[in-house]
């Protein structure tokens, strides 16, 4: 029993809790309607909290493998991830960067069978 | 916003698609991709709650993993106060990375809307509604037909580009590169921490290192005016 998937009422139960904290956690410092000031250093450490949050969840996706960390140069994620880097650095250009990331990935994974 | 469709769509088709191939009844899956609204959150719990991880386990992860849009709520309240709190509440909802970062990059400075000032809001408003539905389309055409849509060639790698694309456009200067980049090794070698903790870890890590640098900044400016008597 305890390694058994949970019943279909728990996944329920589970996906409108999922959905109160999407709704709770991005409205957060919102909800309040009183007038508050950050302290001036939590004000500072600010300005780099999102680019981190957001580099933490990108980085397991392109370095790890299945939560591994096995590190090889013929990953075609990592040549993927340089171009899209240097695409969007150049052309600030979203599409351009999913694009040319997309053709680098498939054209390393299909025609050089990385 | 139209440039980063294809991005959300491909997650979304993906996300939707991962969902079924990992075993969720199609109905809950189709629940979750309508209704959770969050691709990061929804990955994270599917495997614990098909290992029948108990219910506050899948909970807490799911709010480590949401703990970014925390952080940029703090950012985005000064054009969403004009809103009575029902409807901040549905906009904070509707607040993904993409709407954040373009609300960001075009009214971060700009004077807090409000009734004369509905510029932000209206911006925000179209945002949500491009991203919404590109994500909700495509979640479900991935739910519905997973089994018909090959994964084994990387398609869902797209939604990770996209969010490289943001990345890069976030990074302001030097400090601010080299602490993304710190968080990213951070949160690689916390990885294997319960809840998703590194991505807490992650940004302790990478906040922490950015006020270091901020501070031996100033450090360096007051020893350089002093030399200069």
């Amino acid at each position: 029993m305890s390694v058994a998937s949970m019943t279909w009422w728990e996944m329920v139960l589970v996906t409108l809790g999922l959905v109160a904290i999407s709704a709770l956690s991005r409205s957060f410092f919102f909800l309040s309607s009183k007038e508050w000031q950050l302290p001036p250093l939590v004000e500072r450490g600010l300005r780099y909290a999102p680019l981190a949050a957001l580099s933490a969840v990108v980085a397991p996706d392109i370095l790890l493998t299945q939560g591994q960390w096995l590190p090889s140069w013929t990953d075609p994620r990592w040549g993927a991830t340089l171009a899209a880097v240097c695409w969007a650095a150049w052309r600030r250009d979203m599409l351009g960067t999913i694009v040319v990331g997309m053709a680098v990935l498939l054209g390393l994974r299909f025609g050089l069978g990385w | 916003m139209l440039g980063v469709v294809p991005g959300v769509m491909a997650w979304g088709l993906v996300t939707g698609v991962a969902m079924v191939k990992a075993g969720m009844p199609t109905p809950v899956a189709l629940l979750m991709a309508l209704t959770v609204f969050a691709a990061s959150a929804q990955l994270a719990s599917v495997p614990l709650m098909l290992s029948g991880a108990p219910i506050w386990v899948v909970w807490v992860t799911a709010w480590c993993v949401n703990l970014r849009f925390v952080i940029f709520s703090a950012h985005m309240r000064r054009h969403m106060m004009a809103l009575p709190l029902r409807w901040r509440l549905v906009a904070g909802y509707l607040t993904a990375d993409i709407t954040y970062v373009f609300m960001q990059q075009r009214h971060g400075q700009s004077a807090p809307a409000d009734a004369q000032n509905i510029g932000p809001l209206a911006y925000f408003v179209g945002l949500c509604s491009v991203n919404w539905l590109a994500w909700n389309v495509s979640a479900t055409l991935g739910v519905l037909f997973a089994e018909a849509i090959p994964t084994h060639w990387g398609m869902g790698f797209a939604g990770t580009l996209a969010l490289v694309g943001l990345l890069v456009t976030l990074v302001r200067d030097r400090f601010t590169g080299i602490s993304a980049a710190l968080a990213a090794t951070a949160a690689v070698a916390a990885f294997g921490l319960p809840f998703k903790l590194h991505i807490i870890v992650a940004v302790a890590a990478a906040v922490a290192a950015g006020l270091l640098m901020d501070q031996a900044a100033s450090w360096h400016r007051v020893r350089a005016m002093a030399s200069d008597d």
